[in-house]
């Protein structure tokens, strides 16, 4: 087989099972959401669909898929089409430099898990990625030729530029400490040392906070869900959008939680890394084994549920910020106090010459 | 802008103002929230809501030796505030000598009230425990004699009701 055919195949196969871990990732969160909301409002949840319950999303999509596609008659039909399509596309894109286990060893080729884990602009990549998703909400606000849908969409926007800023400077720690853009090698960096727990949690207490916070108002989540506040603003940038298109728009929502997680879970919490890199090299599953890449899935997968469960936890617990109060957590106190990470870190890699 | 000053009660005080601590203790009473068992909550269609004789449910006219104890006077059609029952009497042969010939009640326009059964003369109509009130078209709610009758076994929790309290 020529190099060049090998690729294809591994590409082919890589892109699809992650498009599918994605989508049902998406149906598991629209599970749990509903069923972590009914457990803390003291209701039982979706039993009705499959055991407990578990094929209520299935179910949902299906009702989507039945309903009547509604295009308003003053919308600008083709940007109307576009916008979720785009949110979709941009949400799902992401996952090509997400790293979900470190390689195997197919014969003499490295076959690395994650479409392309090993760009060296990765970190770069999620962040403009993410940054392009709110031109898909502003668009449907805007198309949508309605004032609630605008105003979604504006607040949409206003917003993400706000806590871009402090995302932005909050990862620049991480990368001073660890001197790169690659998703991979910032995961190395945690496995290297301290028993593999030398998780940039530790070294980055306040940036982690700042890039929590952050991607909670990143990825329209309560408390910072204002683009889409339901008692203001009906239902923000998706009210004009039914059936599947207002569906992409909510599994693009699940899905940019899942891409925060998984960031999250790479920059902070060490990723697809096992603690105890000995312990399991005795074992006999040694890097490159599918055990081991097993092993490290399983890891990121877990990292990635308990930031997916945290996430839903807020949303049931903290009430929705006012806009003033966004706006004022966001410039005058998240962004003063990441520029004060950035120079303490920078201040002790110079003087301690890390 | 509002102008009015906060009291000292009403200001947060420094730690609620840096919001972690609060939201961490917010999710904390969630958490607890969470595992507390929901064991009072009705699987419904599988698990029915038994009512006590108290309950007002569906009225229905008491069938007793397989006719209506009903004489049609008209009391309830009177005293109905909704005028949800229509009487019309006939004549018959038997000890009571009168009937109901035609005896509807609009489920749509009744309210449950129980003035009925309260100035019924005969206790020929109660209200049964009969809650799962669904119709599928405005005719199929007016209920003929045929479908308000109900044998008297079936009622005899609220017949006892009635004769302790009434």
């Amino acid at each position: 087989m020529s190099d060049l055919t090998f690729l294809l195949i591994e590409f082919g196969i890589k892109a699809f099972v992650i498009v599918n871990i994605v989508l049902v990732m998406a149906s598991v969160e629209v599970y749990l959401e509903r069923k972590v909301s009914a457990w803390i409002q003291n209701r039982v949840g979706p039993n009705r669909v499959g055991p407990m319950g578990l094929l209520q999303p299935i179910a949902d999509v299906v009702k989507l898929f039945m309903k009547e596609d509604v295009v308003p008659k003053a919308a600008n039909k083709g940007f109307h089409r576009l916008a979720p399509l785009l949110t979709l596309a941009v949400a799902l894109g992401v996952y090509a430099v997400i790293p979900y286990a470190h390689y195997v060893e197919i014969g003499e080729r490295t076959v690395y898990w994650g479409i392309a884990p090993n760009v060296n602009i990765g970190v770069l990549f999620i962040l403009a990625m993410t940054s392009i998703g709110v031109y898909g909400i502003t668009l449907a606000g805007w198309a949508s030729n309605s004032k609630y849908s605008l105003l979604g969409g504006l607040r949409s926007a206003a917003q993400m530029i706000s806590y871009e800023l402090s995302m932005g400077l909050s990862l620049l720690g991480v990368i001073l400490i660890t001197q790169t853009l690659n998703l991979n090698e910032i995961i190395i960096f945690q496995r290297d040392g301290w028993y593999g727990l030398r998780w940039l949690i530790f070294l980055q207490p306040l940036g982690f906070l700042i890039f929590l916070v952050s991607s909670f108002a990143e990825t329209n989540r309560t408390p910072f869900d204002l683009p889409e506040a339901e008692p203001e603003l009906v239902g923000g940038y998706n009210t004009e959008y039914s059936g599947m298109k207002f569906g992409m728009f909510f599994l693009a929502e699940y899905a940019n939680m899942a891409t925060a997680s998984a960031f999250l879970a790479l920059l902070y919490f060490g990723g697809w890394s096992l603690p105890f890199p000995e312990f399991w090299d005795s074992l006999g599953l040694v890097e490159g084994t599918w055990g081991r890449v097993l092993l490290q899935f399983g890891s990121f997968m877990t990292k990635l549920m308990i930031f997916i469960l945290f996430f839903i936890w807020v949303r049931w617990t903290v009430p929705r910020f006012r806009y003033d109060q966004l706006m004022n957590l966001g410039w005058k106190v998240l962004l003063p106090l990441s520029i004060i990470n950035l120079f303490v870190t920078a201040a002790v890699i110079i003087f301690f010459n890390l | 802008m509002n102008n009015r000053k906060n009291t000292e009660a009403e200001r947060l005080t420094f730690w609620e103002r840096m919001y972690i601590p609060e939201i961490a203790r917010g999710l904390g009473i969630t958490l607890k929230q969470m595992f507390k068992p929901k064991d009072f909550v009705r699987q419904y269609p599988e698990q029915r809501f038994e009512p006590t004789g108290s309950f007002r449910g569906r009225p229905v006219l008491v069938e007793e030796d397989g006719q209506e104890r009903c004489v049609a006077c008209g009391l309830c059609a009177r005293v109905c505030p909704a005028l949800a029952i229509e009487v019309q009497a006939g004549e018959t042969a038997k000890d009571k000598e009168r009937y109901p010939e035609k005896f509807e009640i609009n489920m749509l326009r009744c309210i449950f009230c129980s003035y009925c059964e309260e100035v019924c003369p005969e206790e020929a109509i109660v209200m049964s425990k009969d809650y799962e009130i669904v119709y599928t078209s405005p005719q199929a709610a007016i209920l003929e004699k045929d479908e308000l009758l109900v044998p008297k076994a079936k009622l005899q929790d609220r017949l006892e009701f009635l004769r302790q309290y009434k």
